[in-house]
């Protein structure tokens, strides 16, 4: 029998909504010792799902119809009490936010403790607490017991969680993206600690993500979900290799290949010789924060960038890959001067941009633009898509109807309808705005962009979309592009040469191929093998599924 | 914060006290130099400016015809030996005036915020748990009924309601005149005095607590580690107590320690509706005769009290939440 | 805007409050057609109750009419609500606006001002600067400004410095616009709502201080205000309630409208708010 059963659950939307019902008709099942991976965008209704178990909705998410069996008892009929005593007890659940899913005035240990307490152990409290800190391998779990949440990192705050979601060992671990927040090589820490804790213990898993490398890694069995419906099942192997729904099928197709060594290679010798002629050349550049310090305090120090030299040559895109805090976007920031470096170099065509004073700046931003990273907050809400787009153009004395003239052509190119210029940006989607940002860089008509994690805001169908279009607006225009990102499948899809970053330096710098095929530093190596699912190729779907 | 770093914190913020007192001192003294007219019958008070041998005598104490910063600095060395100036309508050092009416005002006062804060808090809660019910709309209804009144005009009703109309409770004063009283007859007739001040003065931030409890509190139920106390089968009550009233407290902390200066200048109304004899009545009167010398001199400790009180709740701060660093 | 409207109306006591703001207003607008005569001018028997002589809401001690000195006072709380709110929104913003957008040593510099301001006791700070200038429309409308600007200024950096790290406006700075230009139209524009919230609360506060100040005798000697008519009332209370009983009424109910327009602002500016508020 199964651990848990759901049972055609239907949760309704307040009205008004887009759809009448936030999830429909779901039915799913978690056997004991297994990992249900439940994968979907946005608003596909995974979350929902996952709270409608723990009976956390809220009441202006009420469920309909349906069934939740847990342990042969329905959940939905129990009383808000034994639902309680549930809670925690039996089933346990971890959330997407790491930072802010802790109480942050109440000590950690105590915090576990109390999951404890609630449920009548408080006696071993002293005992179990450190025993379960140990358990999810954190260091010295006496220290950190005594500490506040906003001692500890991100991971180690997952750790936190996880601890107490298994302090009572339940019979079922339900996971809501727990990984999202994570940089990849914690990421792939947290999953495999959830791995080996669920085969010890037997717990059954049901782990919600929007990645299919997650799902490569770790689940037994997929349940893949679309506007609250599930439009698919099966054995993980046969939904990742043979996906069915055409649904699945886009959304496999999207997923960035990860380049095996030779394919790397073959890739970036077909796009030919390299230009000589350097664009971009950075030498000693340096940014250190110093924050705090007041009259009493010393001040905390943090170098964000130092030892990050390269060149970019004419005509090619290269990746500064890291994780968060690595320095790549402040590196960044220093080329465009939203951040400013105290030392070192920023060569553009041989002109050292750093000491230049704001007004001797003005005419490179004409040359060297950028794209950012969040969709919703790079628009300018109070302003039309025409303003928003000819105001670059303008500010440089482009006269106003030619700027609507660039404006309107430029829409067409990044695939958007030239009606969009009198809208505002509330009306667009992510994707729709991220290409209205790429509108704006390129009115500028620049030789070079940088693009900072322009993707990684998006669903991975639309993540795919604007890659396709940044490669072929490259090529078109014939730009020099730095693109940032943390996401080692997209960088290996779009860039000629990678940069990798570490603790604001960079520690490797090669050609795509080099870098994924015979990585050198130690930390490149980690970075690769933390890339979740790395052993799955998606599957070549292309002619299959329709752009 | 961890309590080692306490002595360094509390340094930095007495330091940052020190300095708030000395600008207010600077500001009294370019307050004595922007009015209208001879700074000398400022200080003298205007309408006891007749006496021309008085303003000479001031001119001379203060080095009037000397330059500016030399009199700051006679000045600035007055106030900081508690030399706040002589009345010369009361015939007293100011210093004194203030310190005889000084207990009344903290009594007033502090029983109006304890009364305040710890109503205020329960309701704000209480509304906050009910949230869209009777219960809250009528909590929220008296809040903002009390928020929206001028304090005076609360006061005047109180007296009318309970005092000419009831006469339940004496409407002046802080005593009975006229009967001897001892030991726990006198307590009780303060106390009699007491309440409907109080009361006026409380009922006004008793509003802006229950609002700013209730909304912080919706704020915080809403937050992430919320969610996770329910998933670990927290009790509902222990949910709201430990999780989501302790991390709406803070604001609220902070807001106390904004407030308190507004206690103190509604204290000035309070205290001239009942005629309760502290440092707002001394003010009131010396609002008619224009006598300067106190209303500066009231100024600067009215001053001093909110500063000393905002180091406490600053305090009080950084012990709740462990995440304040010793810096300014 | 059709939006705005219909998120306003949504919320009930928004609009209980924009009517009684519309009547005050209509009041203050109409007092001198409807109480022609000054309200200084003796219209009646002194002490007479609501409903006699022809005294709506009764006389007061010199026989002067309550109900003509509410009208007038009227304008002058509407008034000098408005001016001094108009006011402290120039210095706030100003302030707000360098202190968020300079940043460094003009912002600690600029927020230890403002952190002063708001430490000492504001209404003794403004008893004393309206006894100080002598009491009269200007130093008391300069009095409240002066009380009142620092919440705007802590609110204009706040959000001056969170739009300042928001992506659209790094933007406009890569596309080399100046910086009084993005200040403009990059950072202001979107900083509007919850100025416009705080300046609707700011005008209640404004109303009970000028009305507080009027009470202590501090008002403008020339001028009927409410305060003063709670003033005159006061030692007399027992005798002729109604002389502080209406006056006080017309306060509460242009206050309480105030705030109700305010709240019902912040909902329809804010809809995310809004919602989770019900």
């Amino acid at each position: 029998m199964s651990l848990l059963s759901i049972e055609g659950l239907t949760v309704a939307l307040p009205p008004g909504g887009d759809r009448p019902h936030a999830i429909a008709d779901i039915s799913l099942s978690v056997d004991p010792g297994e990992i249900l991976c439940v994968v979907g965008e946005s608003g596909s209704g995974k979350s929902i799902t996952a709270n409608a178990m723990m009976g956390l909705l809220p009441k202006s998410l009420p469920v309909t119809s349906g069934r939740i069996r847990f342990e042969g008892t329905d959940l939905l009929a129990l009383e808000p009490e034994a639902m309680r005593r549930l809670r925690g007890a039996r089933i346990a659940m971890i959330f997407q936010e790491p930072m802010t899913a802790l109480n942050p005035v109440m000590r950690v240990g105590d915090q576990i403790a109390e999951a404890l307490r609630v449920h009548g152990a408080g006696r071993d409290a002293a005992r179990r607490v450190p025993e379960l800190l140990a358990a999810v391998n954190l260091p010295d779990p006496e220290a950190l017991a005594r500490s506040y949440p906003f001692r500890l990192s991100g991971g180690q705050r997952q750790r936190v969680m996880i601890a107490m979601a298994l302090a009572l060992e339940p019979a079922l671990l339900i996971a809501d993206e727990p990984t999202t927040a994570l940089d990849v090589t914690t990421q792939m820490q947290i999953l495999r600690l959830i791995k080996e804790i669920q085969s010890r213990r037997g717990t059954g898993v049901m782990f919600v993500t929007h990645d299919f490398g997650v799902v490569a890694e770790i689940a037994d069995r997929v349940a893949v979900m679309q506007h609250g419906r599930i439009v698919e099942t099966g054995p993980a192997k046969e939904v990742l290799n043979h996906p069915q729904h055409p649904y699945t099928r886009a959304l496999i197709a999207a997923v960035p290949g990860f380049p095996s060594g030779e394919q790397a290679t073959a890739a970036s010798d077909a796009r030919g010789p390299m230009a000589k002629d350097a664009v971009l050349v950075t030498r000693g550049v340096e940014k250190t924060y110093r924050r705090g310090g007041g009259w009493f305090g010393k001040p905390v120090t943090l170098r964000a960038v130092h030892d990050a030299d390269f060149t970019l040559t004419r005509g090619e895109t290269l990746g500064l890959v890291g994780e968060s805090g690595s320095g790549k976007s402040t590196l960044a920031r220093c080329i465009v001067r939203l951040v400013e470096p105290e030392k070192g170099e920023i060569a553009f065509h041989g002109t050292d941009l750093r000491p230049l004073t704001r007004i001797a700046w003005k005419p490179f931003r004409r040359r060297i633009q950028m794209v950012f990273q969040d969709p919703f907050a790079s628009l300018n809400p109070r302003r039309t898509v025409g303003d928003i787009i000819t105001e670059g153009p303008m500010t440089h004395g482009v006269s106003r109807s030619e700027a609507l003239d660039r404006a309107r052509d430029l829409l067409r190119l990044v695939q958007l309808d030239p009606g969009a210029m009198g809208r505002y940006p509330h009306e667009f989607s992510g994707g729709q705005r991220q290409r209205i940002g790429i509108a704006r860089a390129l009115a500028m008509r620049p030789e070079l962009l940088i693009a900072d994690e322009p993707v990684s805001a998006l669903d991975v169908s639309v993540q795919a979309q604007v890659l396709d279009l940044l490669a072929d607006i490259r090529k078109r225009l014939g730009l020099t592009m730095l693109f940032i990102t943390h996401d080692l499948r997209v960088a290996a899809q779009i860039c000629d040469r990678i940069a990798v970053m570490q603790r604001g330096a960079i520690v490797e710098l090669g050609s795509t191929a080099q870098v994924f095929g015979t990585p050198q530093h130690a930390y490149t190596k980690q970075l690769l093998e933390s890339i979740p699912g790395r052993g799955w190729t998606p599957p070549d779907l292309s002619g299959t599924v329709a752009a | 914060m961890d309590l080692t770093r306490l002595p360094g914190f509390l340094a930095a913020r007495l330091a940052k006290a020190a300095v708030v007192i000395l600008a207010i001192v600077v500001c009294n003294f370019l307050l004595i130099h922007a009015a209208p007219g001879d700074p000398a019958s400022v200080i003298a008070g205007q309408s006891g400016a007749a006496d021309e041998r008085f303003l000479a005598q001031l001119r001379e104490q203060f080095g009037l015809d000397r330059p500016l910063h030399v009199q700051l600095w006679i000045y600035l060395k007055g106030v900081l030996t508690l030399d706040l100036g002589f009345s010369h309508r009361q015939q007293l050092p100011v210093w004194t005036l203030i310190q005889a009416r000084l207990p009344a005002t903290l009594l007033l006062t502090g029983t109006a915020f304890v009364f305040a804060i710890v109503t205020g808090v329960t309701l704000g809660a209480l509304a906050a748990r009910r949230v869209g019910r009777w219960a809250d709309s009528l909590i929220t209804v008296i809040a903002l009924t009390f928020y929206a009144t001028p304090l005076f005009w609360i006061g005047l009703m109180l007296v009318l309601v309970f005092s000419v109309w009831l006469e339940w409770l004496p409407s002046f004063g802080m005593s009975s005149v006229g009967v001897e009283l001892h030991g726990m007859a006198v307590v009780l007739d303060v106390a009699q005095h007491l309440l409907l001040p109080a009361l006026t003065l409380g009922l006004f931030y008793l509003a802006v607590y229950a609002r700013l409890t209730r909304a912080t509190m919706l704020e915080v139920a809403d937050q992430d580690f919320v969610k996770t106390a329910r998933a670990k089968g927290v009790p509902e009550g222990r949910v709201l107590r430990a999780h989501v009233l302790r991390n709406a407290m803070l604001p609220v902390i902070t807001f106390a320690g904004i407030q308190a200066g507004q206690l103190v200048g509604g204290a000035i109304l309070v205290e001239t509706v009942f005629a309760w004899p502290g440092i707002g009545r001394l003010a009131f009167d010396a609002l008619l005769a224009r006598d300067y010398a106190v209303l500066l001199g009231v100024f600067f400790c009215t001053s001093v009290m909110v500063v000393a009180f905002n180091l406490v709740t600053d305090l009080l701060y950084a012990v709740v939440d462990p995440r304040v660093e010793a810096v300014g | 805007m059709m939006d705005f409207w219909r998120r306003f109306r949504r919320n009930r006591g928004a609009v209980v409050g924009l009517c009684i703001l519309v009547l005050v207003l209509l009041l203050s607008a109409t007092a001198s057609l409807l109480f022609p005569d000054s309200p200084w001018d003796m219209a009646a028997a002194p002490f007479m109750p609501p409903g006699e002589m022809g005294m709506l809401l009764g006389s007061d001690s010199l026989g002067r009419d309550v109900a003509a000195g509410i009208a007038h006072g009227a304008r002058i709380s509407l008034l000098v609500g408005a001016v001094s709110t108009a006011a402290a929104l120039l210095i706030g913003v100003t302030l707000g606006a360098i202190a968020g957008y300079a940043g460094g040593i003009v912002d600690d510099a600029l927020m230890r001002f403002t952190e002063f301001f708001q430490t000492i006791p504001s209404f003794v700070f403004a008893i004393l600067l309206v006894a100080i200038f002598s009491p009269s429309i200007g130093s008391i409308v300069f009095a409240i400004a002066v009380v009142s600007w620092p919440p705007v200024a802590r609110v204009v950096r706040a959000e001056v410095l969170s739009l300042r790290s928001r992506e659209f406006v790094q933007a406009a700075e890569v596309l080399g616009k100046a910086p009084l230009a993005i200040l403009l139209t990059d950072v202001l524009p979107n900083a509007l709502s919850p100025i416009i919230v705080l300046s609707s609360l700011m005008v209640a506060t404004a109303i009970l201080t000028e009305s507080a100040l009027s009470f202590l005798g501090l008002g403008d000697p020339n001028l009927m205000t409410w305060g003063f008519l709670i003033g005159a009332g006061r030692s007399v209370i027992r005798i002729a309630w109604w002389m502080s009983v209406f006056p006080g009424l017309a306060i509460f109910l242009t206050v309480l409208a105030l705030n109700l327009v305010g709240e019902g602002l912040s909902d329809a500016l804010n809809p995310r708010l809004a919602r989770r508020r019900a």
